[in-house]
């Protein structure tokens, strides 16, 4: 078997919602695997299901050769799990959570302490670890789930929203971890993700969900490349009077209004620019900035379900409410 | 052997925790001292009593309050645990969901105890006699009485979804049980109808049977070995019940 992850026909119905909508993906070993899509996609539904946290209503699937219904325990034996909201004990410090975590898991003692020590080495927490979880920062809860998801030597590690709710430099430490974690570990890493641009640097491959769907399944690169075409940016002082000339022209493929200005979808900008600035001069409009922009996966996103994704997210509170609960706490 | 293993760390998990949090051990200790002191030698002085001192008729029923507060109260932080995610860690983790239960019985059960142990030695400050008969008999009998209350503590959180219904509780569960328990009075002298309401309160065998190993004099309820009876028997009934209820819930 040469897929560390498979699935087929994965469905996952909650009364008549149907969640997760026959999903059929293969992760290969050693990949970085997103699932990205706005929020209520089915990703954390998905990841759920091959995490045998949540039983499919149909279709199956294996982890590391195991079958997620028929052999959940040693599913469970075999891989590492960081959830969407924090699941540490904050009234623990963090290396009694990283122990407590050894022995749910059974990894023999003698290697259990040099083992934490090296996980949290890969985070960089050995020094706080004797402290109470209650002083740490966002950030840091997070590294200290990722460590403790190492900690069994799990062949396969699912992470879910893993920088939600986080600022921009902790995101940066994390997304760094994840890749050292695909240098110095054997593993594969799945995470769902509704974040572009996390997906983009970080993931191998990416499959992009949208209403319960896959909705289109390659790498970063690949899925930017099919969009075959660029984007040109600009801003001019009558925006609306602007997109309708250029409409009329039949410049574009696409216009669309955005926060920047217009953006125009075209397939080679350096023959098409003269063209628009022609059609600006001549309509008496004055044009603020112009600028190029290649395709992003935000783009792909807009590509396949006509939608951007931050306009189609749902429940951005969840982590939002997670930290609150921190707080409260 | 995992399972035990995991067993273990959640039952270190629960003692870590009540350990550290100084408020409740300062409560557990306070709280008591307010109801033998205040609430005991107020009521010693207004009443007549029958032949024994009130304060030392209290004193067990205080021990059973304490054990019921602290198991309930703890036997229902699961919903804290599920509410903040840390519940999600231990459910998927590979052990089955009756290591879990046990776990998290002990670990409150053990609390409990700490508790209970607390205020007997409370009441041996405050010169309740407490010689090596009564201790011998009275902290396995409180064990007895505490595992039956974690469970019920544990059953309610599996099926409580919200932290809101934790108020509820309080008063639904913890104060009717407290005060039909024999505690505070005793039953023999309340009229028929609302004896029926004590003698359905499993703690009512509780307090009685303190009593009977406590205090010197005491007219029993029932004898202790039929007390016994019933507190073991309510104790397996929960048990299976709480598995259960835990092995249901995904």
């Amino acid at each position: 078997m040469s897929y560390i992850i498979e699935t087929s026909d994965l469905v996952k119905r909650f009364g008549n919602l149907t969640a997760v909508d026959r999903i059929n993906l293969r992760v290969e070993k050693g990949e970085i695997f997103g699932l990205l899509g706005p929020n209520g996609a089915g990703k954390s539904t998905t990841i759920s299901m091959l995490c045998t946290i949540l039983r499919p209503t149909s279709g199956t699937a294996t982890v590391n050769g195991f079958d997620i219904v028929r052999q959940a325990a040693r599913v469970r034996k075999s891989i590492g799990i960081v959830f969407q909201d924090p699941s540490i004990d904050d009234k623990l410090t963090g290396r009694e959570n990283m122990e407590m975590h050894a022995d749910l898991y059974d990894v023999p003692r003698d290697v259990m302490r040099s083992r934490i020590n090296e996980v949290l080495q890969l985070v960089e927490l050995n020094d706080r670890a004797s402290d109470m979880v209650s002083t740490y920062s966002g950030g840091m809860r997070r590294r200290l789930e990722i460590a403790r998801s190492l900690i069994h030597y799990p062949g396969v590690l699912f992470l879910d929203e893993p920088t939600i709710g986080l600022d921009p430099q902790s995101r940066d430490h994390i997304w760094n971890y994840i890749r050292e974690l695909k240098k110095q570990e054997d593993i594969s890493i799945i995470l769902t993700t509704h974040y572009m641009d996390e997906a983009d640097r970080l993931c191998d491959r990416i499959a992009i969900i949208d209403k319960s769907r896959i909705v289109a399944l390659d790498s970063p690169h690949n899925l930017k490349e099919q969009l075959e075409g660029e984007t040109i940016v600009i801003n001019s002082k009558d925006n609306d009077l602007f997109a309708s000339k250029l409409a009329m022209a039949g410049l574009a493929d696409k216009i669309s209004t955005v926060d920047e200005g217009l953006n125009l979808s075209v397939k080679n900008a350096h023959t098409v620019l003269p063209r628009v600035v022609e059609v600006a001069a001549a309509n008496g409009i004055y044009i603020e900035s112009i600028s190029l922009r290649e395709p992003d996966l935000d783009d792909v996103f807009m590509h396949y379900t006509g939608r951007n994704i931050r306009q189609s997210s749902g429940k951005e509170l969840s982590g939002m409410a997670a930290i609150m609960r921190r707080r409260i706490r | 052997m995992s399972e035990l293993r995991g067993i273990y760390c959640l039952w270190l998990r629960e003692v870590r925790r009540f350990l550290r949090d100084r408020s409740r051990l300062i409560g557990s200790v306070i709280t008591p001292i307010l109801w033998l002191v205040i609430f005991g030698t107020g009521l010693r002085f207004s009443l007549s009593s029958p032949g024994f001192n009130y304060q030392e008729f209290l004193f067990p029923g205080i021990l059973g309050q304490t054990l019921l507060f602290t198991a309930m109260f703890m036997g229902i932080s699961v919903i804290w645990d599920r509410q903040f995610g840390f519940m999600k860690e231990i459910l998927v983790a590979p052990i089955s969901r009756t290591s879990i239960f046990t776990g998290k019985m002990l670990g409150v059960g053990t609390s409990a105890m700490i508790q209970g142990l607390i205020v007997l030695a409370l009441g041996a400050i405050i010169g309740v006699p407490l010689g090596l008969y009564q201790l011998g008999m009275a902290i396995p009998l409180m064990a007895l009485i505490t595992v039956g209350l974690v469970c019920i503590g544990l059953i309610l959180a599996s099926l409580m979804t919200s932290l809101e219904s934790f108020g509820t509780i309080a008063t639904f569960v913890n104060m009717p049980m407290f005060f039909l328990s024999g505690a505070l009075f005793p039953v023999s002298v309340l009229p028929l109808w609302l004896k029926w309401a004590f003698y359905l309160n499993p703690l009512t065998y509780g307090v009685d049977a303190l009593r009977t190993v406590i205090m010197s004099g005491w007219q029993p309820l029932l004898p202790l070995q039929y007390d016994i009876l019933i507190i073991c028997i309510f104790d397996l009934a929960v048990i299976v019940v709480g598995t259960y209820a835990f092995s249901r819930r995904s």
